[in-house]
């Protein structure tokens, strides 16, 4: 019951939001109103489902009643069923907690900050929808619900990055997005295709219990034979990729930036990029079947670490600096799977969920406090102003940094070890990784912070003149979530990871015994268990020498090694390459099969060939119309002649 | 010895019935040459269904004959009455100016 609340609440907030879009408002007092019914509804049901969460997470996560609800059936079609379900156990109440959380806290911040925009209702209830379907993506209990969710999200996700619509760059951002989980949605379609081939089922319980039966299973593919769990997983790993942004379906995450700070917190951030993660979590009966595909997961997430580190540390835009570090902790998550240890990457979610979604809703309070500006290289000097944002950037980055006890530290940490424990040639790469994007997580955070809130002011005296702390209505929730991101690690670590956590996973999640990275993760060597933390140090203190005590240097730094600073300041040159590789000649072939095969041949000869047939063939008849009575007189003699003619001499004969 | 006899009937009425077609669609003056040329035909067709009748010993065909004769006079009437309409409407019955139905 309660879990069925917890889903379905959102949904009805969303809906009654979205009909008072429809609504029609006479004046401003009357449009007032329904923006804060809006409010009201979407957020005071999220705050019951957040509540719900917590009840849940006590009953299924401490308790142990971990069950499945079935709704109703969806599709019945010969050996092909499925119901709506909702699955909840241990996974699901972790996800619960964020998702509803973080959303909980997004829908009372957005209260404040959006309400200079005209489009209050509509903005709630896409809000709304999309922690609906990201609820029903957790709580699937079958692939395809799965599925259902994952396009659900996605869609929201489209809706609100192109929230602003009249801006050209927000549809092109929306679109990007779209566009580029559609090339990591076919792999997970092609995965569900290819687990119904192999189970016969998408039910997630029956393919858990089968995947022993089935680990010598092949599958041919053009001819190849391939060993089937990893080629499933492979395949489903890349829907992952691109829900959570992973080298290569990266491209799309700094440019949803776009979209209004509130959802780049909860759906860039907090929740729906951590989708995939969740995926390889709620799949890890599969996966550990696979050493390949556990391979790909962990070299993709360690790339993805340092990669993606290293482009937030030159970028100026604030929200696209705290985008790449999210692609970057995405990449830790993903190599904690690769290693096997899922809980791990689950407790990093968690707490990411938390100290992310804290980074960006304050820094959605500086944008806010700035007139709207973006760019850190027009703030500076503005600590004073905004004391109570200043001391919660603090805090969210404190925790991105993982300096204890902050929520990051516990969760890096395990990571990290549980990287080094697991013995292996791409455990070993993905610790290094690990460490390197580390320092520079903790040296682009600072930088962030010092830029951005130190130094002398470098926006104009009417922006200065205008800096303000935001309202109450967005400050509480950047507390809550500043709670979160201390006390989630240190309440939270003896469950997930430590001692307790056998009995609180439970089933959720399915470890191999030859994988035992997370078990020995507690038997690492001390430098192991230090050296995150004395990297994190040493970042924030390069970021203090550079950005505080000598801020002339980076500009030199920067000219020194010109090569290497566009190199990062373009991103890798992902968006060009694919820009060449893909979209260019995409635009090509669209023009010319709308000029030559839609324009000139379908409608040459189709539509515009026909009309244009007619109208000439009509035109000759109508001009056989002289008018003139002589004409037709004679047209009819010549006819009576003909018919004349034609029955004396030939029906006669 | 010359006689006259159906077939000289029959090239009148033939000559006169080919004088009137000719006479609709050659004439390019004047709508009452169309209809005096009706007429002709008509009258074309009177005198062969009389001589057909004279030859064939049937009455029937002089009958016809007189009916054509009524049928012909009204419809020189009514015809020469919208002419007159015309005429008043559009202020010429010349054969060229007439076409209103061009496509």
């Amino acid at each position: 019951m309660a879990e069925t609340l917890l889903v379905f609440l959102p949904l009805i907030g969303s809906i009654i939001a979205g009909i008072i879009v429809f609504m029609p408002a006479e004046d401003k007092l009357r449009k007032h109103q329904l923006d804060l019914l809006a409010q009201v509804v979407t957020c005071g049901l999220l705050l019951v489902s957040a509540l719900l969460a917590v009840y849940l997470f006590y009953d299924v996560g401490i308790r142990g009643n971990a069950r499945t609800t079935e709704l109703f059936t969806w599709i019945s079609s010969g050996a092909f069923e499925l119901s709506w379900a909702l699955k909840v156990d241990t996974l699901t109440v972790v996800m619960m907690i964020v998702v509803t959380g973080v959303s909980a806290m997004v829908h009372v911040y957005s209260v404040g900050y959006m309400h200079h925009d005209p489009c209050v209702p509509r903005f709630m209830s896409y809000l709304s929808l999309f922690t609906f379907f990201m609820l029903m993506l957790i709580t699937s209990d079958n692939l395809v619900q799965l599925f259902f969710g994952w396009e659900g999200v996605g869609l929201a996700s489209y809706l609100l990055i192109g929230f602003w619509y009249h801006r050209p760059s927000a549809n092109a951002a929306a679109i990007k997005a779209f566009v580029v989980n559609r090339v990591g949605d076919f792999g997970f379609g092609l995965g569900i295709f290819a687990t119904f081939m192999l189970f016969d089922t998408v039910h997630l319980d029956t393919i858990f219990a089968a995947v022993p039966n089935h680990t010598g299973s092949v599958l041919n593919i053009f001819g190849g034979e391939f060993h089937a769990l990893t080629i499933i997983c492979l395949l489903l790993f890349l829907g992952a990729m691109g829900k959570s942004a992973q080298l290569g379906l990266h491209t799309w995450l700094p440019d949803a930036m776009e979209g209004p700070t509130p959802v780049s917190a909860l759906i860039h951030a907090a929740t729906m990029v951590t989708a995939g993660v969740f995926m390889v979590a709620r799949l890890s009966p599969m996966f550990e079947y696979s050493d390949t595909a556990l391979t790909v997961v962990t070299l993709v997430g360690g790339t993805t670490a340092i990669f993606a580190a290293t482009v937030g540390c030159v970028q100026n835009d604030i929200k696209r600096v705290i985008a790449y570090s999210t692609c970057s902790q995405l990449g830790y998550m993903f190599f904690a799977c690769g290693v096997s240890a899922y809980s791990a990457g689950i407790f990093h979610l968690m707490t990411h969920g938390f100290f992310k979604a804290l980074l960006f809703l304050g820094a959605g309070s500086v944008i806010h406090a700035m007139s709207d500006e973006q760019d850190m290289r027009k703030m500076g000097g503005i600590w004073k102003m905004i004391p109570v944002t200043y001391s919660l950037m603090w805090i969210g980055s404190l925790a991105l940094a993982g300096v204890p006890p902050f929520a990051g530290y516990f969760s890096k940490d395990i990571i990290l070890e549980s990287a080094y424990a697991s013995h292996t040639g791409i455990g070993q790469y993905a610790f290094w990784m690990g460490i390197l994007a580390a320092t520079l997580t903790a040296f682009y955070s600072w930088r962030l912070l010092f830029m951005t809130f130190h130094g002398a002011p470098r926006a104009d005296d009417r922006v200065m003149a205008h800096v303000h702390e935001s309202p109450k209505v967005m400050i509480v929730p950047l507390i809550v979530l500043a709670l979160g991101a201390i006390l989630a690690g240190l309440l939270a670590h003896d469950l997930f990871v430590g001692e307790k956590a056998a009995t609180f996973w439970a089933a959720a999640i399915q470890i191999l015994p030859s994988h035992p990275a997370l078990a020995n993760a507690h038997h690492v060597p001390g430098w192991v268990k230090y050296l995150p933390l004395v990297v994190g140090i040493l970042g924030i203190s390069t970021a203090y020498v550079l950005y505080v005590m000598r801020p002339d240097l980076p500009p030199k730094i920067a000219g020194k090694a010109q090569g290497l600073y566009k190199f990062l300041l373009n991103k890798w040159y992902f968006d060009e390459l694919y820009d060449a590789i893909f979209v260019k000649p995409a635009f090509k072939i669209g023009r010319a099969l709308w000029k030559g095969g839609d324009g000139a041949l379908i409608d040459g000869i189709g539509p515009d060939g026909v009309s244009n047939a007619v109208r000439v063939l009509s035109r000759r008849v109508a001009a056989l119309q002289t008018g003139y009575l002589y004409h037709y007189a004679f047209a009819m003699l010549i006819g009576i002649a003909a018919l004349i003619s034609w029955y004396i001499f030939l029906k006669g004969a | 010895m010359f006689e006259i006899g159906l077939s000289h009937y029959l090239s009148v009425a033939a000559i006169l019935f080919t004088l009137g077609i000719f006479g609709i669609f050659l004439n390019r003056k004047n709508v009452i040459i169309i209809l005096m040329s009706v007429e002709l035909m008509l009258l074309a067709v009177n005198i062969n269904l009389v001589s057909f009748s004279a030859f064939l010993g049937d009455l029937m065909g002089q009958v016809f004959a007189m009916l054509v004769l009524t049928v012909a006079a009204a419809e020189a009437a009514i015809g020469l009455a919208i002419l007159v309409i015309f005429f008043r409407n559009r202020g010429t019955i010349a054969v060229e100016d007439i076409n209103m139905m061009k496509g």
